[in-house]
């Protein structure tokens, strides 16, 4: 009698536990499935342990509402008198052990394909700064510099009077975007220049740490074209929150004529002064002395690796 | 046996200074205890107002209300106040004035060094709080002063580093009063394995203080020669290693997330069986996992900064390990709800905020097992995901127990019952908007949002002024906790000694209010007595 009545009540407990988390899943948002296989791979891990813990989450919450349900004084229920279950404890030790093992097993295997070197196709130096990115193309031999674009820079100040939902891509824009070629083995090789900073597009499935003094390697292969944003993700001073991150995914082709350009514009820089890129220019010069020591050491390791 | 040896300190029977000179020279454990209760409730309120702070100035997109800098300001010492100023001394107080009563004590053993232990920390908060009207402004690296960006800051670090050690002295003193106590004044017949859960948690506790105190102590003392003294410990140019100071703060700061948890455990594992009128399920597991989660809580550090870039075996072994610390957690979860199970359960303010509790933290232990996973935790890691974690763990975890372990030994202070129906009111109040308030970060950080940003692009508005509505309502509600706090320490209701129809345990059967000498005379403890047995023992 005293069972089925568990057992009734425990069945609704638990029907109305799993309508209420299906309800939290639908309302919010989920981790993005992202461009590249990394991204893909971080998404369904994501997936398979949210839904293993929202399991285990629902059978002890059903559990312990089922007993507050029934096993209330003012029910009159006696309180039994047992204190101890080996058996039971035991089952609680061994299948945790087994769902972590569960969980276990597609982790390593994806950590170990994020984290395996080699087979760069293209190599790009991400440098932080308080408070922008620089990137440079090692191969390409293109270098410049990535701060918030003036729209939203303008908006943001206290007071602006602005209202940031009429600026588009508010925070998520900036003035150079990093133009990457699609279907290509990119590593990334990340550093700072004064404080640690962490280098984050979502899309692309993770974020490392940008830290002065240490170089960070870190490998993408985009898989769609497409616009992707992030920002910065390590508290690095005032501006933490107001140095984006676009990356502009373009076809092989398209990037190769980017290049083109670029390579173009600068050359024609030197000698016309074209105002746009001048900017460019002249903030590298600036930055130059400070830049060089490092660069210069990251090549050297590179000409080893 | 060895009670005989500090009992004998001199007492003031019968002529107790009066007036302030009482609070300043006291060295009665029930008068400190309320003294770091009290302080705790202080800066509860202080680090609340800062979080205030934060959460209007993220109601909406754009910068309405501060400047970035002085929001870097409010999250660090937001996080400063609350983790040193507010759950700590709390769990300090509660210790102070519970301990000795649970183990049938007359005082703390070193009852002078208990006096001094508190009043370090108000000349502690002085120093911290006085950095928010120095010209170079409070510290605004985070509370985990990460260098470079700490070193940037002003003169105002070397007070922040100062009263972080002030704050280390004191938690170290007040835990070798802990241990030196449990291991020595317990009355005859206590035997380790028949004291109360919240004596057990603690005394492992106490060990793990003294083990990582003088961690962080040692880090920010590199931090303080660093930025004056011209040394490079964390700094590239000279040789030194940013990352280094990383490894060393969270060697300190994971254990220090279990010193924040494990007497939360123990007030949960006091509650449940007085209110479920049962005995505690499996007690002698519940030590064991303590003690396994003390262990394990040293070598995980790692897993707090996965995205630094370390090679994939250390990423391995700190996966691996931080996952390992599901099992002896999930072995007290469970405990406690087969403590539950066909119990006889009522449920007045302390058993629903240990209900609390009991779902809450584990809801932010099962974000934990996901961002123990590392290829995952590179997209959550330092997004608003992390912060939804930790403000479960600790506002719904550790703040929880605190206020359930105030309603439940309020009466035995005050010797009266506070009012059960705002109790009520206070609990349900607090728990709508605790959940409005963090559980839409998790949404927050899964699109992209990172944390300690004090402004955000317009498509994580809404899930912020969510938040911060529920920031605001919680807030607020707590002023209700201190008029039922401030009304049952005037009067109402008197209540016995017992209080709870389920209590066992030696602080009940002292009279309530708890005179300020118990226990002169050591009670003999046997099986009948002890809170909770175990068949195994």
């Amino acid at each position: 009698m005293k069972r089925t009545n568990e057992l009734i009540v425990g069945l609704a407990v638990m029907a109305a536990i799993i309508v209420f988390t299906w309800g939290i899943f639908a309302v919010g948002e989920n981790m993005t499935p992202g461009v590249t296989p990394f991204s893909q791979d971080v998404y369904h891990l994501h997936n398979v342990v949210l839904g293993i813990v929202t399991v285990i989450g629902v059978l002890v919450f059903t559990a312990m509402f089922t007993s507050i349900v029934i096993h209330r004084k003012s029910k009159g229920y006696q309180a039994a008198k047992f204190t101890h279950s080996t058996k039971a404890e035991i089952i609680w030790t061994a299948i945790p052990v087994l769902i972590l093992v569960v969980m276990a097993v597609p982790a390593t295997r994806v950590l170990i394909d994020m984290e395996s070197t080699g087979g760069a196709e293209m190599n790009v130096k991400v440098t932080g700064y308080q408070w922008l990115w620089q990137y440079e193309y090692i191969e390409e031999g293109i270098s410049f510099f990535s701060a918030l674009d003036r729209d939203s820079n303008r908006a943001r100040q206290i007071g602006s009077g602005i209202d940031p939902r009429t600026v588009e891509n508010y925070l998520l824009e900036v003035d150079n975007r990093l133009v990457l070629p699609t279907n290509t083995r990119i590593r990334f090789l990340l550093t700072a220049d004064d404080v640690i900073h962490s280098w984050w597009v979502p899309a692309l499935g993770w974020k490392r740490d940008a830290i002065p003094g240490m170089v960070n390697e870190a490998w993408t292969y985009i898989e769609e074209e497409g616009i992707y944003r992030g920002q910065c993700a390590e508290l690095c001073g005032a501006d933490h929150g107001f140095m984006p991150i676009v990356v502009e995914a373009v076809s092989p082709e398209a990037f190769e004529a980017w290049v083109a350009e670029q390579r173009g514009d600068l050359a024609v820089n030197d000698s016309e002064g074209a105002e746009d890129a001048v900017e460019v220019v002249e903030v590298a010069d600036e930055e130059q002395e400070q830049v060089q020591p490092l660069a210069a050491a990251e090549f050297a390791e590179l000409s080893q690796g | 046996m060895s009670h005989t040896t500090t009992a004998d300190h001199d007492d003031h029977h019968g002529h107790h200074p009066t007036g302030i000179a009482r609070w300043l020279f006291s060295t009665n454990h029930k008068e400190i205890g309320t003294l770091y209760l009290v302080f705790s409730l202080i800066m509860f309120f202080v680090g609340g107002a800062m979080a205030l702070v934060i959460r209007a100035e993220l109601f909406a997109p754009g910068l309405q209300l501060v400047n970035p800098e002085f929001f870097n300001q409010m999250t660090t010492m937001h996080a400063l106040v609350m983790i040193f100023g507010a759950v700590m001394p709390a769990f300090v107080g509660l210790a102070n004035w519970m301990v000795p009563l649970m183990i049938g004590a007359p005082d703390m053993a070193l009852p002078r060094m208990n006096n001094w232990s508190f009043w370090i920390m108000p000349f502690a908060f002085t120093l911290l709080l006085a950095t928010l009207f120095m010209p170079s402004g409070a510290p605004a690296s985070g509370w985990t002063l990460y260098p470079p960006l700490s070193l940037q800051g002003g003169n105002s670090l070397a007070f922040v580093i100062f009263a972080i050690h002030l704050m280390g002295i004191s938690s170290i003193m007040g835990a070798i009063n802990i241990i030196a106590t449990i291991l020595n004044m317990r009355a005859p017949g206590m035997t380790l394995l028949r004291m109360p859960l919240f004596v057990w948690t603690w005394l492992i506790t106490a060990f793990l203080l003294i083990a990582v105190m003088p961690v962080l102590a040692g880090a920010v003392t590199m931090l303080l020669t660093d930025r004056f003294f011209g040394t490079s410990f964390f700094n590239a140019a000279g040789g030194g290693d940013p990352v280094l100071y990383q490894h060393i703060f969270w060697f300190f700061g994971h254990p220090e997330v279990y010193i924040m948890i494990l007497p939360a455990f123990g007030i949960v594992s006091e509650i449940i069986p007085t209110f479920s009128r049962k005995r505690l399920f499996g007690y002698t597991s519940m030590v064991y996992a303590t003690a396994a989660i003390a262990f394990l809580s040293f070598i995980v550090w790692a897993h707090h900064m996965f995205t630094v870039g370390m090679p994939l075996g250390a990423m391995l072994f700190f996966m691996y390990a931080t996952m390992i610390i599901a099992v002896p957690t999930g072995i007290k979860i469970f405990n406690w709800v087969a403590t539950m199970w066909r119990g006889s359960m009522s449920f007045e303010t302390p058993m629903l905020f240990a209900l609390g509790f009991v779902v809450l933290f584990t809801i932010g232990g099962l974000s934990g097992i996901m961002l123990a996973i590392v290829p995952a935790n590179f997209q959550y890691h330092d997004s608003y995901f992390v912060v939804a974690h930790f403000h479960y763990v600790l506002v719904t975890g550790a703040i929880y127990s605190i206020m359930a372990a105030v309603y439940y030994w309020l009466p035995k202070w005050t010797g009266y019952m506070y009012n059960e129906k705002l109790g009520k009111i206070h609990f349900w109040w607090s728990t709508v908007w605790v959940n409005v308030l963090f559980f839409p970060q998790h949404y927050l950080g899964l699109a992209g949002m990172p944390r300690r940003i004090p402004d955000y692009a317009v498509q994580f508005t809404e899930f912020n002024m969510i938040s911060s509505v529920g920031g605001f309502m919680f807030g607020f509600g707590q002023l209700l906790f201190v008029y039922i706090i401030w009304q049952c320490a005037r009067g109402g209701e008197k209540a016995t000694a017992q209080v709870w129809e389920g209590a066992r345990g030696l602080e009940w059967t002292v009279p309530s209010p708890a005179p300020l000498h118990t226990f002169d005379t050591p009670p003999l403890v046997d099986d009948s007595v002890a809170v909770h047995k175990d068949s195994l023992t």
